[in-house]
């Protein structure tokens, strides 16, 4: 059965391994990604954006789905691609559909800077969170010469520390 | 005629003694970032056998460190808490960077490694490698105890 079979919103791609493969609008996405999960691909391995610079539409989110078969039904993988403009990349979460959308999403915002609207929780996985950039956009400098980030370690004075510790030892009384 | 009573006496400077004491009693922090750990750890396993030189006891707090073996290239984002546990050492404090990546960056020269520990805390030995052999790490050490034995105790 073709993939288009699935959801009229599918356009048939080729693959040259021969899995079924689908190009979706990013206006459908959630709708398509819904109908594709009620026919059996319960299972989201994983999304995979990819930096097309300088082409345009400028990424593209591979999302790898699994159907895992059973009670009669072979088992079946298939590819689901969306295309996401590079001057507003921004996509619908597919978190309702997949929980395990979530950190896939946010991987893809941490190192692509692609915005997912509706995202529960939208924040970097990987890099630090004062991280300056998208490190895995074609466009960012693979050797960075910013000087390391560390932290002062916190400094009590002689006052404050006699402060916490009568502070401390009269709530102790008090219960 | 008049007893002899030999007494067990041995003199010598307090500024020995302790240099004696430092030196023989390196106590590394448990602090593996990458393969070089897997080094690290076979030099305190019995085939090499850091007990040989005194700094078999790797600790799980800083807080009873006197060395810090940075075992592997070191992230970004690791760098705060490199330094916060180096913080936390109590004094005398020595840091052993070990193999190429801790201390000049290796063969990951990008954005998210620090090209040098040395950036982040100060550095007594630079170990070569990749990974370094557990006997360069042993000469490490051995070159360390030898920096610590012409250290002025205080003064």
């Amino acid at each position: 059965m073709p993939v288009t079979d699935y959801f009229a919103g599918l356009e048939e791609a080729t693959a040259a391994d021969g899995m079924p493969t689908a190009y979706v609008a990013a206006a459908s996405l959630v709708e398509g990604a819904r109908a594709l999960r009620d026919r059996g691909f319960s299972v989201l391995l994983d999304a995979i954006p990819v930096d097309l610079h300088p082409r345009e539409p400028r990424f593209e989110i591979t999302y790898l789905l699994l159907n895992p078969g059973g009670a009669g039904t072979a088992p079946a993988r298939m590819r689901l691609k969306v295309r996401v403009p590079g001057d507003d990349p921004r996509l619908p979460t597919l978190s309702g559909v997949w929980p395990a959308a979530n950190w896939a999403e946010r991987e893809a915002f941490d190192l692509f800077g692609i915005l997912f609207d509706g995202h529960p929780d939208l924040r970097r996985i990987l890099m630090p969170e004062d991280w300056e950039g998208f490190p895995m956009r074609k466009d960012y400098p693979v050797q960075i010469t910013t000087p390391v980030k560390t932290y002062e370690p916190l400094q009590v004075t002689q006052e404050e520390f006699v402060a916490n510790v009568e502070a401390a030892r009269e709530h102790g009384q008090r219960d | 005629m008049s007893d002899h009573i030999e007494i067990p006496v041995l003199t010598t400077t307090v500024d020995k003694v302790v240099r004696w004491a430092r030196r023989s009693s390196i106590w590394p922090v448990t602090f593996g970032l990458a393969c070089c750990a897997i080094e690290m750890m076979a030099m305190s396993a019995s085939r090499y056998d850091i007990a040989r030189f005194g700094a078999e006891v790797f600790r799980g707090s800083p807080r009873q460190s006197d060395l810090m073996i940075v075992a592997g290239r070191l992230s970004r984002k690791m760098a705060p808490v490199l330094r916060r546990i180096y913080d936390q050492m109590p004094e005398p404090k020595y840091v052993i960077s070990m193999g190429a990546c801790a201390s000049v960056g290796g063969v990951f020269d990008n954005y998210a490694i620090v090209q040098g520990v040395d950036q982040v805390v100060p550095v007594d030995v630079f170990v070569p490698g990749c990974p370094p052999r557990p006997e360069s790490l042993i000469y490490g050490i051995v070159q360390l105890q030898r920096k610590i034995d012409q250290t002025k105790t205080w003064g």
